[in-house]
């Protein structure tokens, strides 16, 4: 029987041995095409969507569907509606985002959820409960002043409800990506918070405006279901692009739902690629310095 | 001249009770102690960054316990640097002084001597992610030091540099700060750095400021 040191002696020569015995790792190619097929089977369905709209449709129909008045106006207004929309929502997130990321208060768990409710709640509640509230009496007092419901206004709210919350998570994460040293500095430089923030945080975080820019113009242009129920779908006054593709699908016209679908795509392309160019241009020039 | 009078501190769930310690003017203090120990909210909390709940913090002889940050004239640099990453070397030169509303030529002059002073001559018109760790911290004294404050905090500003960059901050700060005249707490975990720098060596330990040497170089 061996002695309890004679075994601890053995144990030590075996580690030492295993220890001198070249480690071998795993091929990662598995791995890496296993990421690769995971990822391909989204971008393939992304593209393969966008493929079958576009031989579903002619570049005759494409045309047409410009040449027509009623999908002119639409795009038109959804271009002037997504824009209001965005600014309107930076106006909303960029203040919000900041205070939730910066300032701790009583209360900051509830608001945090409140501030989501437009993301998880389904868009037609969200149509729903516009319409309900401006029912009310103060809803009414408002109306009197400038239409709202079935009206231009209408629609701007409805997709700025939506856009809002989207844009506020952005800039929320943008302002907790950003040290608050520097802030810190710069009071003890001499600023107020406001020339700290003016000065020191908003220049950071322009990606960010960017991005929940963007963002909220994107949902805005998708947005459906609130515009249908509080602004409702009348030709030539409150139609956007996706109430077109609603009112040429409830008439049968599939042809002009994907030419107009597909203009809603190239339009989101193009601002995609224009954040990209722009959103890239900054990093460029400070690795040229 | 630095003073704490029995201050109290909070951050968080961590506190800091009946803290004390004096640096004369113009004089150079290290505050020592082991890591998350304390040593930089003592320091936040004399530039204003956090709130001191109870005692006294005099600055110059002047009670600036409850002053903004903006308002007691310090020069801060903190740990990393935290450079403004939108600015340029030249900028952060000249920021303190563009918030008091100097004037251009003073602006301009200021920047310059700043700029010998601290031999970043080359760099002024460069953006912090090209600088390296010596450049940024030089960048940093110099913003800290451009309104020409009278007291200068640095938490640990030598941290992160190589032995050579160390040697050479090291012996910058030195006269940089015999030069300009501040009194100076230095927050520091390394002996070394306090031999060679301080008037006066602070220790926290046990959440008890003691001074464990003083006029050393006076």
């Amino acid at each position: 029987m061996a002695l309890p040191v004679e075994r601890t002696v053995s144990a030590s020569r075996r580690t030492r041995a295993e220890a001198t015995t070249p480690h071998r790792v795993r091929s990662d190619v598995p791995f890496v095409v296993g990421l690769c097929i995971l990822s391909s089977v989204y971008v393939l369905l992304i593209a393969a969507m966008l493929l079958a709209d576009l031989s579903f449709t002619t570049p005759g129909n494409f045309l047409a569907a410009l040449r027509s008045e009623e999908i002119r106006y639409a795009i038109r207004l959804s271009l002037i509606s997504c824009s209001i929309t965005a600014l309107l929502s930076l106006w909303i997130a960029v203040p919000i985002g900041y205070l939730m990321s910066r300032y701790p208060f009583r209360g900051k768990a509830i608001l945090d959820a409140m501030l989501d409710i437009p993301i998880v709640l389904p868009p037609l509640v969200i149509g729903l409960s516009l319409l309900i509230l401006f029912r009310t009496p103060g809803g009414r007092l408002i109306e009197r002043f400038i239409p709202v419901t079935y009206a231009v206004p209408g629609i701007i709210l409805a997709q700025w409800m939506v856009a809002c919350a989207f844009a506020v998570r952005t800039m929320r994460t943008t302002f907790d990506q950003i040290s608050p040293r520097q802030e810190q500095v710069a009071l003890t430089l001499g600023c107020s918070q406001s020339q700290a923030f003016w000065q020191i945080v908003l220049p950071q975080a322009r990606r960010g405006v960017l991005a929940a820019g963007t963002l909220a113009w994107a949902r805005a242009l998708g947005e459906f279901g609130p515009i249908l129920i509080f602004s409702g779908a009348t030709r030539m006054r409150t139609e956007v692009m996706p109430t077109s593709v609603f009112l040429e699908l409830s008439v049968g016209n599939i042809e002009a739902a994907v030419a107009v679908s597909l203009l809603m795509v190239m339009a989101a392309v193009v601002v995609l690629l224009l954040v990209r160019i722009f959103g890239q241009t900054e990093p460029l020039k400070a690795n040229r310095i | 001249m630095i003073a704490l009078e029995n201050v109290t501190v909070r951050a968080g769930t961590f506190s800091l009770c009946g803290i004390s310690l004096e640096i004369p003017k113009g004089q150079y203090g290290v505050l020592m102690g082991r890591t998350a120990c304390g040593k930089t909210t003592i320091l936040e909390t004399l530039c204003g960054l956090k709130p001191a709940r109870a005692g006294r913090i005099l600055l110059d002889g002047r009670d600036a316990t409850y002053l903004k940050a903006a308002e007691r004239g310090i020069g801060y640099v903190p740990q990393d640097g935290a450079l403004f990453s939108t600015m340029t070397v030249r900028r952060h030169l000249s920021f303190a002084l563009e918030i008091r509303k100097a004037s251009r030529e003073l602006i301009e002059a200021r920047v310059a001597e700043l700029a010998r002073l601290l031999g970043i001559e080359g760099i002024l018109d460069r953006k912090p992610p090209g600088l390296s760790g010596g450049e940024q911290q030089r960048v940093a004294l110099g913003r800290a030091l451009s309104a020409q404050p009278k007291i200068l905090c640095l938490d640990e500003p030598l941290g992160c540099l190589d032995e050579d960059t160390h040697h050479e901050t090291c012996a910058l700060l030195k006269r940089v700060c015999r030069d300009v005249a501040v009194t100076t707490l230095h927050v520091t975990h390394s002996m070394n750095e306090a031999r060679k720098l301080a008037d006066r060596i602070f220790r926290i330990d046990g959440g008890a400021v003691t001074l464990v040497s003083g006029f050393p170089n006076a």
